[in-house]
């Protein structure tokens, strides 16, 4: 493969107390890669995403994003990120999606989508319009540009989340569960937008449930199982021969 | 009814409106800042400021206002080195003293409406804001204390209307303003229930004013909280 490295995780730990969530995960994502992250509740991959920006801080391991390296430091015996600029910029790279949207509710659905780039990459106001309004058609809901979110579908909301995003011009997007909130006939319409996504080229990361985007989407799946990968290959290996027995067993219960 | 005495009444009390005016304004501007400051203390994650933060709100909700302006008025000027420095010629004014004590009351209750609005801040909604890259002053500014404030305003409306009504004890130290001057036409005329009607009604008039301008202003901050169409099935019940 001879495209760019967009994120490397490097053998990442984190532990609540005294619960070891991620047990060492290690993990490539290069230019234009669909990894679809699965796994049972609990094992681990929420964290591991919010590790990916330091929305939780890793006890140990290493995360380089687009070639530039997070650097830690050790403070009272706690690892933790040696400068928050950085922290902010690497961010400011990774696009994030939440499970339940998070939209700013005070705020319009424009201007959720120009919060970022007007007041944290400080571009001229004209520009960032522009580029949300397009974004909005993009994933189809211009005509709710002025709607406050509590006025949109939770599947606009969260079409609106990935505009938000995709504002930052991200080098990665990381989708948390990003239909896991929706209801099941809402659940199309944000698939549709991924999908677009991921055939544009972007480099993405998808914790879902989804399994019809797992084998048809993405070019690689990983499962987690209790903090660690269990099974990592493409859709075709892994639902084919290649997949554990614990991924059997786990798709299994999705009834495919 | 005697109509010119009451016309008369109110010509004159309304002359001291400006006064209560003044009282009003310095006092919620100064109070508001400082609470601004005392709630920073209060969540700043540092003990010793939020341990500080704690008392100060708890000595000026917990003891009289009228007590804590006697005590400026008269109390600061037993202190040598307040009486020998720069700032005794404006402490020594009535006026002054009444706006540092109500200033330094409502910055008590302030900070604790200001709390209650940060508490009602979905950590979700920071959490968007962290992960596109925004922290400190900036994550304050844009999302924080936007939310916090419109969480805050109902319960801030009334802090600012008990604040036109408690301008009233600055009469007892000597500052002019509408009470003050009704007292002192009671005591030239006996004619106290005009007198007090008369400036009862005009404190009415100003609240009246006042929390017309906070609706509106609440009204102006929240269409979010408006139905502008039926909440759409399918979206969860989420932060909002
Ligand atoms: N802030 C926290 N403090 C303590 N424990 C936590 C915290 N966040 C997560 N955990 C625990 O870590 C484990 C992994 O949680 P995580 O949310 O990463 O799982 P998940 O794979 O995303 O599950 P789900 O499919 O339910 O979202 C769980 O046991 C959870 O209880
Ligand atoms: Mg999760």
């Amino acid at each position: 493969m001879a495209s760019a490295t967009r994120l490397s995780v490097r053998n990442i730990h984190k532990s609540f107390g005294t619960h070891e969530v991620l047990r060492g995960i290690s993990l490539d994502a290069h230019d234009g890669d669909v990894i679809s992250l699965l796994g049972a509740s609990g094992s681990g991959k929420s964290t591991f995403l919010r590790c990916i920006n330091l929305l939780e801080v890793a006890d140990r391991g290493e995360i380089v994003v687009d070639g530039e390296r997070i650097e830690m430091v050790t403070k009272n015996g706690r690892n933790v990120p040696a400068s928050r600029k950085q922290v902010d910029r690497i961010r400011a790279e990774l696009g994030m999606v939440f499970q339940s949207f998070n939209l700013w509710s005070h705020m319009t659905i424009l201007d959720n989508v120009i919060e970022g780039p007007l007041h944290v990459l400080k571009r001229p106001r004209a520009e960032c319009i522009a580029e949300a309004e397009a974004l909005l058609e993009k994933v189809g809901i211009a005509e709710k540009r002025h709607a406050y979110p509590a006025h949109l579908s939770g599947g606009q909301q969260q079409r609106a989340a990935i505009a938000r995003a995709l504002a930052m011009k991200p080098k990665v997007m990381l989708f948390d569960e990003p239909t896991s909130a929706l209801d099941p006939e809402l659940v199309g319409e944000v698939l549709r937008v991924m999908r677009s996504l991921a055939e544009e080229g972007m480099t993405m990361l998808v914790v879902t449930h989804e399994m019809s985007f797992a084998r048809n989407v993405s070019n690689r799946v990983i499962f987690m199982r209790s903090g660690e990968i269990d099974s990592d290959g493409t859709p075709e290996e892994l639902f084919g021969k290649g997949g554990s027995p614990a991924f059997r067993q786990f798709i299994g219960t999705f009834g495919s | 009814m005697d109509i010119p005495f009451l016309f008369q009444t109110m010509k004159t009390l309304l002359a001291a409106v400006p006064m209560t005016l003044a009282l009003f304004s310095l006092s919620v501007l100064f109070g508001g800042l400082l609470a601004l400051l005392v709630v920073w203390m209060r969540v700043g994650g540092n003990p010793v400021l939020s341990r500080f933060a704690r008392g100060y709100i708890f000595v000026f909700r917990g003891s009289p206002l009228l007590i804590q302006m006697f005590l400026v008025f008269y109390g600061l000027g037993q202190f040598g080195f307040i009486r020998h420095s720069f700032v005794w010629p404006a402490l020594r004014e009535p006026f002054v003293c009444a706006v540092l004590s109500l200033a330094l009351c409502t910055a008590g209750y302030t900070a604790e409406i200001f709390r209650f609005g940060l508490r009602a801040v979905p950590p979700r909604e920071i959490e968007a804001a962290r992960a596109i890259g925004m922290s400190g002053f900036l994550l304050v500014r844009r999302i924080i204390a936007p939310i916090a404030f419109r969480h805050a305003l109902p319960a801030y409306s009334t802090e600012i209307v008990m604040m036109v009504k408690s301008t009233a004890l600055a009469s007892l130290v000597t500052v002019w303003e509408v009470t003050g001057v009704a007292q002192r036409l009671i005591s030239q005329t006996y004619r106290t229930m005009e007198v007090f009607l008369c400036a009862a009604i005009i404190y009415l008039v100003l609240n009246f004013l006042i929390l017309q301008a906070m609706a509106l202003l609440e009204h102006r901050l929240s269409p979010h909280r408006r139905a502008a169409a039926p909440l759409v099935p399918g979206s969860l019940p989420v932060s909002r």
